[in-house]
Protein backbone atom coordinates (compact mmCIF):
# COMPACT_ATOMS: atom_id res chain seq x y z
CA UNK A 1 0.00 0.00 0.00
CA UNK A 2 2.91 2.73 1.02
CA UNK A 3 4.85 1.36 -1.93
CA UNK A 4 1.83 1.84 -4.37
CA UNK A 5 0.76 5.15 -3.25
CA UNK A 6 4.75 6.53 -3.73
CA UNK A 7 4.72 4.86 -6.99
CA UNK A 8 2.01 7.10 -8.06
CA UNK A 9 3.01 10.29 -6.33
CA UNK A 10 6.32 10.12 -7.44
CA UNK A 11 5.17 9.40 -10.87
CA UNK A 12 2.81 11.95 -10.52
CA UNK A 13 5.58 14.45 -9.14
CA UNK A 14 8.31 13.63 -11.58
CA UNK A 15 6.36 12.97 -14.65
CA UNK A 16 3.14 14.40 -14.94
CA UNK A 17 3.54 17.67 -12.44
CA UNK A 18 4.77 20.88 -14.66
CA UNK A 19 8.59 22.15 -13.86
CA UNK A 20 8.88 25.18 -11.30
CA UNK A 21 8.60 28.17 -13.30
CA UNK A 22 12.02 29.71 -11.22
CA UNK A 23 14.15 26.54 -10.88
CA UNK A 24 13.08 24.11 -13.41
CA UNK A 25 13.44 20.31 -13.06
CA UNK A 26 15.47 20.49 -9.74
CA UNK A 27 12.14 21.61 -7.57
CA UNK A 28 11.00 18.89 -8.20
CA UNK A 29 12.87 17.35 -5.23
CA UNK A 30 10.61 18.91 -3.21
CA UNK A 31 8.19 15.92 -3.53
CA UNK A 32 10.50 13.99 -1.71
CA UNK A 33 12.08 16.74 0.52
CA UNK A 34 9.09 17.89 1.92
CA UNK A 35 7.40 14.79 2.73
CA UNK A 36 10.34 12.81 4.23
CA UNK A 37 11.15 15.56 6.84
CA UNK A 38 7.39 15.78 7.88
CA UNK A 39 7.55 11.98 8.41
CA UNK A 40 10.95 12.58 10.31
CA UNK A 41 8.84 15.44 12.85
CA UNK A 42 6.13 13.39 12.99
CA UNK A 43 8.19 10.05 14.39
CA UNK A 44 10.20 12.84 16.72
CA UNK A 45 6.63 13.63 17.71
CA UNK A 46 6.11 9.90 18.83
CA UNK A 47 9.29 9.48 20.30
CA UNK A 48 7.68 12.39 22.95
CA UNK A 49 4.78 10.27 23.31
CA UNK A 50 6.22 6.98 23.68
CA UNK A 51 8.78 8.35 25.94
CA UNK A 52 5.99 10.55 28.07
CA UNK A 53 3.73 7.45 28.12
CA UNK A 54 6.63 4.85 29.35
CA UNK A 55 7.71 7.53 32.51
CA UNK A 56 3.99 7.17 33.12
CA UNK A 57 2.80 3.94 32.78
CA UNK A 58 5.41 1.82 32.65
CA UNK A 59 5.01 -0.30 29.74
CA UNK A 60 6.85 -2.06 27.65
CA UNK A 61 4.98 -1.29 24.61
CA UNK A 62 5.91 2.57 24.89
CA UNK A 63 9.27 2.24 25.23
CA UNK A 64 9.16 -0.01 22.19
CA UNK A 65 7.09 2.54 20.42
CA UNK A 66 9.65 5.13 21.37
CA UNK A 67 12.55 3.09 20.60
CA UNK A 68 11.20 2.44 16.91
CA UNK A 69 10.27 6.00 16.03
CA UNK A 70 13.45 6.99 17.01
CA UNK A 71 15.12 4.88 14.83
CA UNK A 72 12.90 5.80 11.77
CA UNK A 73 12.94 9.32 12.43
CA UNK A 74 16.78 9.11 12.27
CA UNK A 75 16.51 7.92 8.70
CA UNK A 76 14.19 10.32 7.72
CA UNK A 77 16.17 13.14 8.90
CA UNK A 78 18.85 11.40 7.23
CA UNK A 79 17.44 11.62 3.84
CA UNK A 80 15.58 14.85 4.28
CA UNK A 81 19.16 16.31 4.28
CA UNK A 82 20.77 14.05 1.58
CA UNK A 83 18.01 15.37 -0.63
CA UNK A 84 17.94 18.68 0.55
CA UNK A 85 21.54 18.65 -0.31
CA UNK A 86 21.13 17.68 -3.96
CA UNK A 87 18.67 19.99 -4.29
CA UNK A 88 21.66 22.97 -2.87
CA UNK A 89 24.06 22.26 -4.79
CA UNK A 90 22.26 23.48 -7.95
CA UNK A 91 19.68 26.43 -6.57
CA UNK A 92 22.33 27.58 -4.01
CA UNK A 93 25.51 27.04 -5.03
CA UNK A 94 26.64 24.50 -2.28
CA UNK A 95 25.72 21.16 -0.84
CA UNK A 96 25.09 22.38 3.03
CA UNK A 97 25.08 26.23 4.49
CA UNK A 98 24.66 26.95 8.00
CA UNK A 99 21.04 28.77 7.84
CA UNK A 100 19.21 27.81 10.42
CA UNK A 101 16.96 25.53 9.23
CA UNK A 102 19.40 23.31 7.72
CA UNK A 103 21.15 23.51 11.06
CA UNK A 104 17.91 22.79 13.80
CA UNK A 105 17.74 19.24 11.09
CA UNK A 106 21.37 18.14 11.52
CA UNK A 107 20.79 18.96 15.44
CA UNK A 108 18.02 17.27 15.71
CA UNK A 109 19.84 14.24 13.86
CA UNK A 110 22.56 14.15 16.73
CA UNK A 111 20.44 14.41 19.07
CA UNK A 112 19.01 11.41 17.97
CA UNK A 113 21.67 9.49 17.17
CA UNK A 114 23.09 10.39 20.70
CA UNK A 115 19.55 9.00 21.79
CA UNK A 116 20.14 5.58 19.65
CA UNK A 117 23.59 5.30 20.95
CA UNK A 118 22.73 5.78 24.51
CA UNK A 119 20.55 3.13 24.16
CA UNK A 120 22.84 0.76 22.63
CA UNK A 121 25.20 0.96 24.96
CA UNK A 122 23.30 0.72 28.36
CA UNK A 123 23.19 -3.44 28.90
CA UNK A 124 19.96 -3.34 31.34
CA UNK A 125 17.01 -3.41 29.53
CA UNK A 126 14.57 -1.61 31.83
CA UNK A 127 17.91 0.85 32.82
CA UNK A 128 18.27 2.16 29.36
CA UNK A 129 14.41 2.20 28.93
CA UNK A 130 13.86 4.37 31.81
CA UNK A 131 16.66 7.04 30.72
CA UNK A 132 16.37 6.53 27.26
CA UNK A 133 12.92 8.00 28.10
CA UNK A 134 14.26 10.83 30.36
CA UNK A 135 16.63 11.48 27.16
CA UNK A 136 13.63 11.87 24.71
CA UNK A 137 11.39 14.10 26.98
CA UNK A 138 14.26 16.47 27.45
CA UNK A 139 15.42 16.59 23.81
CA UNK A 140 11.79 17.05 22.70
CA UNK A 141 11.70 19.98 24.94
CA UNK A 142 14.97 21.37 23.80
CA UNK A 143 13.76 21.83 19.93
CA UNK A 144 11.87 24.99 20.67
CA UNK A 145 14.61 26.55 22.58
CA UNK A 146 17.19 25.18 19.87
CA UNK A 147 15.01 26.42 16.71
CA UNK A 148 14.40 30.36 18.49
CA UNK A 149 18.35 30.53 19.07
CA UNK A 150 19.21 29.17 15.69
CA UNK A 151 16.83 31.17 14.18
CA UNK A 152 17.60 33.89 15.61
CA UNK A 153 21.76 33.26 14.56
CA UNK A 154 20.56 32.78 11.02
CA UNK A 155 18.21 32.88 8.27
CA UNK A 156 18.92 31.85 4.24
CA UNK A 157 16.11 29.17 3.76
CA UNK A 158 12.93 29.82 1.60
CA UNK A 159 10.20 30.15 3.84
CA UNK A 160 7.93 27.84 4.06
CA UNK A 161 6.19 26.77 0.92
CA UNK A 162 2.59 25.86 1.35
CA UNK A 163 2.06 26.56 5.28
CA UNK A 164 2.31 30.31 6.13
CA UNK A 165 0.37 33.03 7.86
CA UNK A 166 -2.00 35.27 6.54
CA UNK A 167 -2.77 33.06 3.36
CA UNK A 168 -4.39 29.90 2.69
CA UNK A 169 -2.53 27.10 1.77
CA UNK A 170 -4.18 26.99 -1.66
CA UNK A 171 -3.09 30.37 -2.29
CA UNK A 172 0.54 29.88 -2.28
CA UNK A 173 0.99 27.02 -4.98
CA UNK A 174 -0.39 25.81 -7.92
CA UNK A 175 -3.31 22.62 -7.96
CA UNK A 176 -0.76 20.70 -10.45
CA UNK A 177 2.16 20.76 -8.30
CA UNK A 178 0.02 20.79 -4.95
CA UNK A 179 -1.95 17.55 -5.71
CA UNK A 180 1.41 15.03 -6.06
CA UNK A 181 3.19 16.66 -2.89
CA UNK A 182 -0.19 15.92 -1.34
CA UNK A 183 0.34 12.30 -2.31
CA UNK A 184 3.18 11.92 -1.66
CA UNK A 185 3.12 13.23 1.92
CA UNK A 186 0.48 10.53 2.56
CA UNK A 187 2.58 8.09 1.01
CA UNK A 188 5.17 9.30 2.76
CA UNK A 189 3.32 9.15 5.66
CA UNK A 190 1.79 5.41 4.90
CA UNK A 191 5.67 4.68 4.50
CA UNK A 192 6.45 6.00 8.11
CA UNK A 193 3.84 3.71 9.67
CA UNK A 194 4.89 0.64 7.61
CA UNK A 195 8.66 0.76 8.89
CA UNK A 196 7.53 2.05 12.18
CA UNK A 197 5.23 -1.17 12.88
CA UNK A 198 7.71 -3.69 11.38
CA UNK A 199 10.49 -2.38 13.68
CA UNK A 200 7.78 -2.38 16.73
CA UNK A 201 7.17 -5.94 15.54
CA UNK A 202 10.54 -6.64 16.13
CA UNK A 203 11.33 -4.94 19.27
CA UNK A 204 8.09 -7.16 20.38
CA UNK A 205 10.04 -10.37 19.31
CA UNK A 206 13.00 -9.54 20.94
CA UNK A 207 11.53 -8.64 24.14
CA UNK A 208 9.57 -11.99 24.32
CA UNK A 209 13.25 -13.82 23.14
CA UNK A 210 14.56 -12.29 26.39
CA UNK A 211 11.61 -13.12 28.20
CA UNK A 212 11.82 -16.59 27.19
CA UNK A 213 15.61 -16.65 27.76
CA UNK A 214 14.66 -15.69 31.49
CA UNK A 215 12.36 -18.18 31.91
CA UNK A 216 14.50 -21.32 30.54
CA UNK A 217 17.35 -19.57 32.85
CA UNK A 218 15.17 -19.84 36.09
CA UNK B 1 12.02 23.84 54.05
CA UNK B 2 13.40 20.12 54.11
CA UNK B 3 13.90 20.31 50.45
CA UNK B 4 16.55 23.28 51.25
CA UNK B 5 17.99 21.81 53.96
CA UNK B 6 18.56 18.05 52.50
CA UNK B 7 19.99 19.89 49.39
CA UNK B 8 22.43 21.89 51.50
CA UNK B 9 23.47 19.11 53.37
CA UNK B 10 23.83 16.54 50.46
CA UNK B 11 26.14 19.67 48.61
CA UNK B 12 28.28 20.12 51.97
CA UNK B 13 29.35 16.31 51.45
CA UNK B 14 30.61 16.90 48.21
CA UNK B 15 32.22 19.76 49.43
CA UNK B 16 33.74 18.17 52.63
CA UNK B 17 34.78 15.40 50.18
CA UNK B 18 36.23 17.64 47.04
CA UNK B 19 37.88 19.91 50.08
CA UNK B 20 39.73 16.53 51.02
CA UNK B 21 40.89 14.80 47.75
CA UNK B 22 40.75 18.20 45.57
CA UNK B 23 40.39 16.15 42.86
CA UNK B 24 38.39 17.33 40.58
CA UNK B 25 38.76 21.11 41.59
CA UNK B 26 42.30 21.20 40.63
CA UNK B 27 42.43 18.48 37.60
CA UNK B 28 39.68 21.23 35.80
CA UNK B 29 41.68 23.83 37.21
CA UNK B 30 44.89 22.57 35.53
CA UNK B 31 42.95 21.61 32.07
CA UNK B 32 41.40 25.14 31.45
CA UNK B 33 44.69 26.91 31.84
CA UNK B 34 46.30 23.98 29.61
CA UNK B 35 43.42 24.51 26.64
CA UNK B 36 44.57 28.81 27.26
CA UNK B 37 48.03 27.44 26.42
CA UNK B 38 46.90 25.46 23.05
CA UNK B 39 44.73 28.02 21.83
CA UNK B 40 47.72 30.49 21.87
CA UNK B 41 50.02 28.25 20.48
CA UNK B 42 47.43 27.18 17.42
CA UNK B 43 46.04 30.45 17.05
CA UNK B 44 49.01 32.73 17.46
CA UNK B 45 46.61 36.09 16.79
CA UNK B 46 47.57 39.81 17.09
CA UNK B 47 45.43 40.87 20.12
CA UNK B 48 42.54 42.82 18.14
CA UNK B 49 41.59 39.65 16.34
CA UNK B 50 41.87 37.63 19.61
CA UNK B 51 39.18 40.20 21.29
CA UNK B 52 36.76 38.92 18.21
CA UNK B 53 37.07 35.36 19.11
CA UNK B 54 37.59 35.76 22.83
CA UNK B 55 33.88 34.55 23.57
CA UNK B 56 34.07 31.18 21.55
CA UNK B 57 37.67 30.55 23.05
CA UNK B 58 36.55 30.80 26.58
CA UNK B 59 33.34 28.78 25.64
CA UNK B 60 35.51 25.75 24.41
CA UNK B 61 37.68 25.71 27.55
CA UNK B 62 34.39 26.25 29.65
CA UNK B 63 32.80 23.36 27.40
CA UNK B 64 35.45 21.11 27.84
CA UNK B 65 36.81 21.76 31.36
CA UNK B 66 33.14 21.41 32.44
CA UNK B 67 32.40 17.94 30.87
CA UNK B 68 35.78 16.77 32.48
CA UNK B 69 34.22 18.13 35.89
CA UNK B 70 30.71 16.35 34.71
CA UNK B 71 32.06 12.66 34.28
CA UNK B 72 33.35 12.90 37.68
CA UNK B 73 30.83 14.07 39.55
CA UNK B 74 29.30 10.71 40.17
CA UNK B 75 32.31 9.27 40.66
CA UNK B 76 32.38 9.80 44.69
CA UNK B 77 29.08 7.72 44.57
CA UNK B 78 29.88 4.86 42.14
CA UNK B 79 32.72 3.79 44.75
CA UNK B 80 31.63 1.59 47.82
CA UNK B 81 27.81 1.59 46.62
CA UNK B 82 27.44 5.11 48.11
CA UNK B 83 24.43 5.71 45.25
CA UNK B 84 22.87 2.91 46.52
CA UNK B 85 22.81 3.84 50.11
CA UNK B 86 21.61 7.39 49.36
CA UNK B 87 18.78 6.18 47.33
CA UNK B 88 17.86 3.93 50.35
CA UNK B 89 18.04 7.10 52.43
CA UNK B 90 14.53 8.92 52.99
CA UNK B 91 16.12 11.83 50.35
CA UNK B 92 14.38 13.68 48.15
CA UNK B 93 15.53 13.38 44.42
CA UNK B 94 15.19 16.62 43.52
CA UNK B 95 17.74 17.88 46.21
CA UNK B 96 19.70 14.75 45.56
CA UNK B 97 19.62 16.88 41.76
CA UNK B 98 19.76 20.25 43.11
CA UNK B 99 22.86 19.29 45.25
CA UNK B 100 24.84 17.63 42.45
CA UNK B 101 24.04 21.07 40.03
CA UNK B 102 25.27 23.19 42.71
CA UNK B 103 28.57 21.61 43.53
CA UNK B 104 29.38 21.17 40.11
CA UNK B 105 28.58 24.66 39.37
CA UNK B 106 30.70 26.19 42.41
CA UNK B 107 33.35 23.71 40.68
CA UNK B 108 32.81 25.48 37.10
CA UNK B 109 32.46 29.35 38.90
CA UNK B 110 35.83 28.83 40.56
CA UNK B 111 37.58 27.26 37.61
CA UNK B 112 36.09 30.30 35.27
CA UNK B 113 37.10 32.87 38.03
CA UNK B 114 40.75 31.91 37.14
CA UNK B 115 40.70 31.50 33.17
CA UNK B 116 38.97 34.50 32.53
CA UNK B 117 41.49 37.13 34.23
CA UNK B 118 44.13 34.89 32.84
CA UNK B 119 42.77 35.09 29.62
CA UNK B 120 42.77 38.59 29.66
CA UNK B 121 46.40 38.45 31.15
CA UNK B 122 47.62 35.65 28.35
CA UNK B 123 46.70 37.30 25.17
CA UNK B 124 47.10 41.18 26.06
CA UNK B 125 43.17 42.24 25.87
CA UNK B 126 41.96 45.47 26.25
CA UNK B 127 38.51 46.33 28.49
CA UNK B 128 38.96 45.10 31.56
CA UNK B 129 35.86 46.80 32.74
CA UNK B 130 33.98 44.84 31.10
CA UNK B 131 34.69 41.57 32.82
CA UNK B 132 32.26 41.73 36.19
CA UNK B 133 29.52 41.67 32.79
CA UNK B 134 30.62 39.02 31.08
CA UNK B 135 31.30 37.05 33.72
CA UNK B 136 27.92 37.37 34.99
CA UNK B 137 26.59 35.47 31.26
CA UNK B 138 29.15 33.31 31.72
CA UNK B 139 27.84 32.30 35.12
CA UNK B 140 23.97 32.13 33.54
CA UNK B 141 25.77 30.04 31.01
CA UNK B 142 26.42 27.49 33.22
CA UNK B 143 24.13 27.50 35.22
CA UNK B 144 22.32 26.12 32.19
CA UNK B 145 25.54 23.77 31.72
CA UNK B 146 25.64 22.25 34.86
CA UNK B 147 21.82 21.59 35.34
CA UNK B 148 21.68 19.55 32.18
CA UNK B 149 25.42 18.43 32.19
CA UNK B 150 24.16 16.83 36.28
CA UNK B 151 21.01 15.20 34.25
CA UNK B 152 23.08 13.58 31.46
CA UNK B 153 25.57 12.52 33.96
CA UNK B 154 22.92 10.60 35.62
CA UNK B 155 21.78 9.03 32.52
CA UNK B 156 24.77 7.91 31.18
CA UNK B 157 26.10 6.79 34.86
CA UNK B 158 25.98 2.71 33.79
CA UNK B 159 26.42 2.68 30.43
CA UNK B 160 29.64 1.46 28.79
CA UNK B 161 32.02 4.07 27.66
CA UNK B 162 29.95 6.66 29.54
CA UNK B 163 32.68 9.64 29.65
CA UNK B 164 32.35 9.44 25.12
CA UNK B 165 28.73 9.23 25.76
CA UNK B 166 28.08 12.15 27.75
CA UNK B 167 29.59 14.72 25.54
CA UNK B 168 27.69 13.06 22.85
CA UNK B 169 24.20 13.38 24.15
CA UNK B 170 24.89 16.90 26.17
CA UNK B 171 26.31 19.22 23.57
CA UNK B 172 23.64 19.06 20.85
CA UNK B 173 21.14 19.77 23.42
CA UNK B 174 23.28 22.34 24.89
CA UNK B 175 23.65 24.66 21.29
CA UNK B 176 20.74 27.15 22.72
CA UNK B 177 23.11 28.11 25.79
CA UNK B 178 26.38 28.06 23.60
CA UNK B 179 24.83 30.33 20.76
CA UNK B 180 22.84 32.44 23.68
CA UNK B 181 26.05 33.15 25.88
CA UNK B 182 28.84 33.82 22.88
CA UNK B 183 26.31 36.23 21.42
CA UNK B 184 26.07 38.39 24.60
CA UNK B 185 29.74 38.13 25.35
CA UNK B 186 30.03 39.40 21.68
CA UNK B 187 28.25 42.49 21.93
CA UNK B 188 29.03 43.57 25.58
CA UNK B 189 32.59 43.07 24.21
CA UNK B 190 31.90 45.07 20.72
CA UNK B 191 29.19 47.64 22.16
CA UNK B 192 30.32 47.76 25.90
CA UNK B 193 26.62 46.40 27.04
CA UNK B 194 23.94 44.19 26.48
CA UNK B 195 21.98 46.01 24.23
CA UNK B 196 20.33 44.15 21.27
CA UNK B 197 21.62 40.90 23.06
CA UNK B 198 18.74 41.08 26.02
CA UNK B 199 16.70 38.89 23.31
CA UNK B 200 19.57 36.14 24.04
CA UNK B 201 19.85 36.50 27.92
CA UNK B 202 16.03 36.08 28.27
CA UNK B 203 16.77 33.07 26.48
CA UNK B 204 19.69 31.72 28.50
CA UNK B 205 17.55 32.58 31.54
CA UNK B 206 14.58 30.61 30.12
CA UNK B 207 16.84 27.31 29.34
CA UNK B 208 18.04 27.37 32.94
CA UNK B 209 14.55 27.63 34.67
CA UNK B 210 13.08 25.02 31.96
CA UNK B 211 15.61 22.34 32.87
CA UNK B 212 16.22 23.34 36.89
CA UNK B 213 12.36 22.39 37.02
CA UNK B 214 12.81 19.45 34.59
CA UNK B 215 15.58 18.03 36.43
CA UNK B 216 13.60 18.48 39.61
CA UNK B 217 10.65 16.67 38.74
CA UNK B 218 12.77 14.05 36.93
CA UNK B 219 15.72 13.28 38.70
CA UNK B 220 13.89 10.24 40.30
CA UNK B 221 13.14 8.26 37.09
CA UNK B 222 16.71 9.20 35.55
CA UNK B 223 18.84 8.05 38.88
CA UNK B 224 16.16 5.31 40.31
CA UNK B 225 18.18 1.19 39.56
Amino acid sequence: MALISIAIGLYWGLVIAPPDAYQGEVQRIMYLHLPSILAAYLSYFLVFIGSCMYLWKRERRDDILAHSAAEVGVLFTALTIIEGSIWGRPTWGVWWTWDARLTLTAILLLIYTGYLMLRSLIEDEDRAASVAAVLGVIGFLDIPLIHMSVYWWRTLHQPPSILQPNKAPWENIAWPLLIPLLINIAAFLLLLFYLLSLRYRLGEMRDQIRTRRLEQSV
Amino acid sequence: MEFVKQTLLLLWKDLLLELRRRDSLLTMFFFGTLLLFVFHFSFDLPPDRVAEMTPALLWLAFLFTGTLGLTQLFQVERENHCLEALLLSPLDRGALFLAKSCFNLLLMFLVEAVVMPLFWILFNLQGWNLLPQLFLVTLLGTVGFCVLGTIMSAITLRARARELLLPLVLFPLMIPVILATIRCMETIMSAGELGAAWSWLRLLLGFDIIFVTVGILMFDRVIES
